[in-house]
Order: structure tokens, then sequence, then C-alpha cells
């Protein structure tokens, strides 16, 4: 592969070598094929489009067919070391829900997302007030897939809501090196166009679903 | 379907018959045994040192062992010329690859036509119920003779996908993949009753004669046909069979009656059904098509489809559907994936898009062909296969 996108070169830093890896979204799983053959993890790609999926077959890519919003809920609980979602959270009808089954799914999680608190964000609405359109975000309002964007800080208080601990951050774009950040610093808020998270459980398990009272006395 | 001629290719082929002796017999899930059991089969390429390059093809619901080789009473090629050969996705020079004749079958294994050794005539109704379990367990034997302890793959489409999915559950330890193309985990009530129609036409022709037509020295051509065409529109969509023929006629204008077929649809039909008498035997078409009905792979593993595959955490799963095949859709091939899925085994699942319905399987089908090759490749090279 000879250019390399900058966010898989973070990615592959990130991902620990022979481990089982679940791609979210994988297209036609070119960063699974980097992953298999640079770390040798053993993977498994999720993408919405049969084209996709069939082009990962052809390269020896395990893929299945599938939504992310429904079909996660479908693996078994730590059947993967790391699950990837690239630039997909903001496209899912619950992200929600799916960072929670990630982090079911795996231990680990590598999610980037589009920060829309970014500075040409916030100067476009500002000047122009319109729903802006950039290079991270390039459609229209009325086409864009991306049905649930945040900014970095509503990412990271998401997290914090669901006992995710941030493990590391980067601020990434496809034609620059990656850069180590603290998402937590106001002014990441601005400046980085998209975050990548490595997340962890703060709580060893994930909290047992609330069970709704029976009425019974012994319950 | 197609009446695209593609040449036999030039492969090495074997096979031929296992006798297994009468104190071996096939026990079979309705408590029933089968002795003397013959499996007749067909092999193309050759079984390596480490005996670790065996694939099994499974055939589907008319098919039979001759998968790859010109079939020796029709002369066609083999149902899956486009598949196996020489530098396609099962190659002979690197794969060595079996495909039996099912049990209850017509080619040359155990089946309703064979004599019952008991009564020296031949079994009719008195062949015992069979099940797809039962056809895996005979293939199982099978492979006990050749002395091959693990298949690289299993393989097979429709039925023979249904066979894939119970190789796994039953025997997850002698593979190391399966591949389950436009297959189901259960017959649905729709699958049943098209199967009841075919059996009742079979049973409604006055010379089925209660099954015993051979000692009559008739057939059941007519109703054989019949069944045979009503199946067969179900292996076709609705979109393939307007592009072939619409509403063409045979001939200039109608004929305002009913001795020749008007419509270029019905020839086709009339065709398929008097074309498939010629090699199959009625009462196997009941016996299979029962088998098939009774298939219900979580049933037998307490109502979960997931807990059938349990054991098979180590198999490497490849699931493919058709678009526009509406005898086994791909809600079904979803179902099978999730249920691996949820049992923690790694599944490759693609909805291949085609117009061609549940015949596809066979039919020249570059994503299909393609999937194929890809699987095959990565689970070789996980295999460790030249």
């Amino acid at each position: 592969m000879s250019a390399l996108r900058e966010d898989f070169k973070e990615i592959l830093r990130l991902v620990r070598p022979n481990t089982r890896v679940l791609d979210i979204g994988c297209g036609e799983g070119d960063l699974l094929e980097l992953l298999t053959q640079e770390k040798g993890v053993d993977g498994q790609g999720l993408e919405i489009s049969p084209s996709g999926v069939a082009a990962c077959l052809a390269k020896g890519i395990a893929a299945v067919q599938g939504d992310g919003d429904r079909d996660l809920d479908h693996f078994p609980t730590q059947a993967f070391d790391y699950a990837i979602l690239s630039k997909t959270l903001q496209q899912m009808r619950e992200p929600r829900h799916v960072l929670i089954e990630l982090m079911r799914i795996a231990d680990r999680a590598l999610v980037s997302v589009p920060n829309f608190g970014h500075w040409r964000m916030r100067w476009a609405l500002l000047t122009q007030g319109r729903m802006p359109e950039t290079k991270a975000l390039p459609d229209p309002w009325w086409s864009t897939p991306n049905i649930h964007l945040c900014t970095l800080r509503d990412f990271t208080t998401l997290c914090a809501e669901l006992g995710l601990r941030i493990e590391a951050c980067a601020a990434v774009s496809p034609d620059q090196p990656a850069r180590s950040i603290d998402p937590a610093r106001p002014v990441e808020n601005w400046r980085a166009e998209t975050a990548l998270f490595l997340l962890t459980r703060e709580r060893p398990r994930p909290p047992a679903p609330e069970r709704a009272a029976t009425g019974d006395l012994f319950d | 379907m197609s009446q695209t001629v593609i040449e036999s290719p030039a492969i090495e082929t074997n096979g031929g018959t296992l006798r297994l002796p009468a104190d071996a017999p096939l026990r079979l899930d309705s408590g029933a045994t089968l002795a003397p059991l013959e499996i007749a089969y067909k092999t193309y390429g050759r079984l390596n040192a480490e005996r670790s390059n065996a694939v099994l093809v499974c055939h589907a619901l008319t098919g039979d062992q001759h998968a790859a080789s010109a079939h020796p009473i029709t002369g066609k090629p083999g149902w899956w010329s486009r598949v196996i050969g020489p530098g396609l996705p099962l190659d002979p020079d690197r794969y060595f690859i079996i495909c039996t004749n099912v049990v209850g079958g017509c080619m040359g294994s155990t089946g309703p036509s064979s004599i019952d050794p008991a009564t020296g005539k031949s079994y009719g109704l008195t062949f015992p119920v069979i099940t797809i379990a039962d056809m895996v367990r005979a293939q199982a034997m099978l492979l006990d003779v050749l002395e091959i302890e693990t298949l690289f793959a299993v393989v097979g489409g429709s039925m023979g996908g249904m066979q894939a999915l119970q190789w796994a559950a039953d025997y997850p330890h002698r593979l190391h993949s399966a591949v389950c193309i436009a297959a189901a985990a259960r017959h649905s009530a729709q699958n049943i009753a098209f199967h009841e129609v075919g059996r009742q036409a079979i049973m409604a022709d006055p010379d089925w004669r209660g099954g015993a037509y051979e000692a009559h020295g008739v057939r059941p051509e007519k109703g054989l046909a019949v069944a045979r065409m009503a199946a067969h529109i179900t292996y076709l969509s609705e979109a393939a069979l307007q592009r072939k023929f619409g509403r063409e006629l045979q001939r200039d204008g109608l004929s305002w009656g009913f001795d020749a077929p008007d419509f270029q649809v019905e020839s086709y039909l009339r065709y398929q059904g008097a074309s498939f008498v010629d090699r199959f035997d009625a009462n196997s078409y009941l016996y299979i098509t029962r088998a098939l009905d009774y298939f219900d792979l979580a049933a037998s593993h307490g109502g979960v489809l997931a807990n059938a595959f349990r054991r098979a955490r180590d198999v490497r799963f490849c699931v493919l559907s058709f678009s526009s095949d509406w005898l086994y859709s791909t809600g079904e091939s979803r179902d099978i994936v999730r249920a691996l899925n949820a049992a923690g085994c790694r599944a490759s699942f693609v909805e291949i898009e085609t117009d061609k319905g549940h015949d596809a399987i066979f039919l020249e089908e570059p994503v299909l062909h393609s999937a194929l090759r890809g699987f095959f490749e990565s689970q070789a090279s996980r295999r460790g296969l030249a």
C-alpha cells in the first residue's frame, strides 16, 4: 500500500499484534487487510454494502453483510479484543447503544468521530448561518448520512456517562500525521477536525441491565 | 437451466461405490437402520500426503455425485462445472474434491429403488424415512473408509448448504471450514407446501402404484414431471422468467386450445419436467423432499440455533445468499449468520445481487465465484495448504 491513510497509521499503532479485531463499517476491508498483514490480527468485518463485503471476501477478509445499528446485538460478550468504528458513529441511529454494545463485545474500542466543534464549523455557522460543509463533512444537510453529529466535548461527556475510560486520543485526518491530544482541553474542541479514541471500561464489566420491578415480594 | 454449453474440464476423475457390510449399518434418526449400505461418489484431484486438502461438495435435492464431470445419463457437464475445475475456485490441482450421492438418492447410493435384501425386491415405500443428518452420517462413514479425518471444507448450495450446516453441528472437530449457499436452517411452511404439491403430483399419477411401480414395470413420469415443473418455478425469479420469456408465444397467434403449449414459458417448463424424469426416481423425490421438510437444525438443539454451532468455534464459515432467491431468502441466511455470531463462530456473509433466483448457485455469477475463491484462498493459507 503506497499512500497509507494517516488515520489508519494511528489505528495500526494502537492495535496490539495477534488480537481479535471487529471492524464495523469495514468497507472493502482495507484496514483489516492492513492489520492482518502488519499485526497478524484475526479480523472480522461488518459492512452494510454487498459490494463492500464481496470485495472483502475476494481479498480473503472475513466479513458479514449487516447493519451496525441492528446486528451488534447478535455478537457474544467479549468476543473481540478490539472493536473499530471509524467515522461511523455519527451515522448510527442509536450511537449511545452502539457504544455500549461495542464495549460489551470487545475489551477495547477504537472510535473516531468528526468534531462538530472544530473552528471551521463554528465559523461557517457564525458567518453564513448555514450548516457547514467542510472537508471532513462535505455533504449538504439534506443528503448527509451524518444524523448524530457531536463535538469533542459532547463525546467525552457521553464516555464519562457510560463509564468509559479514554486510554488514548489523537487528532487525525487522512493526509496529516496523527497528533496525540488531551480531549479535555478546550482548545482541542476548536482545532481537532476528527478525533480517534481508544476506549476501555472504567469498571471491569459493564453494569447488568436494570431489571424492571416485577412486583414480586421476594424479587 | 442455462443453455450455455461449457466444456467438461480435463481433470482426474475417480470414485466408485462404497459397499458397507450388513454388520456396519447406517443408524437413522428415525430409529431404523439401513444395511447393507452403498454410497456412490466421485472424486476430483488427489489427496495430499498430509490428508489435509479434502473438500466435500454436497449436492442439492435433484443433484448427484457428478459435480464436475459429464453426467452418465444426460451427457451434460457436471452441475458445478463453473466452480470445480482447473483455475476455478475449487481447483483439483490443489484440493481433493469428493461428492457423494445422498442416501435416498437414485444414482447409486442406497435409496428407495435399491433392492431390499430381505425381500429381493426394490424397497419402494418400505424404505425408511431419512433426514439431512442421516445423509451427513453416511458421508462421514465414507470419509472413515477413505481415512480422511478432517475436511478442509464442506461446501454446498440449497440442500447441500443444509448438509454443510449439519456437518458443523454434528462433526465440528472434523471440519476446517464450511460454506453454505442459498440455504436455510429449517424448512419454512412455504417450502413444505411446495414440496407437498410435488409429492401429491407423483402420488396422483396412476402409474405410481402406491410406490411399487417398479414391480409393475411402469414409472409415474407424468406426476414426477409436474412435481419438477412446480419446483422449477421456485428456483427462478419472477424477473428472470419475465426477462427470458415474457408473454412470448410458441407460434404465431394463440391456439385457442390445450393441445400444445401457447406460451414459451409453458414449453420451457414442459421440457424441464420431461428431461428430469429420464434421470430421477419418483420415490427418491418423495424421500428427499421429506428429509428437507423435516430439517430444523434449531429444533434438535433446544430450539436455539446458536446451540447447534457452539462446538464449531474453530470452523470458519462462509454464508452466501442471492437477492432474488425467494425459495431460501436472504433472511434465512441472515438468521444462520446471527446464530453463528452468537455462538462465537467466525463467519463471512454476503447477499449477492442477481435476478437469477435460487438457480444462481449453478449459473455464471462472478461475485459468487470471487467470494468462494477469496474464502478458499484465505482458508488454504490458514490451513497451510500449498
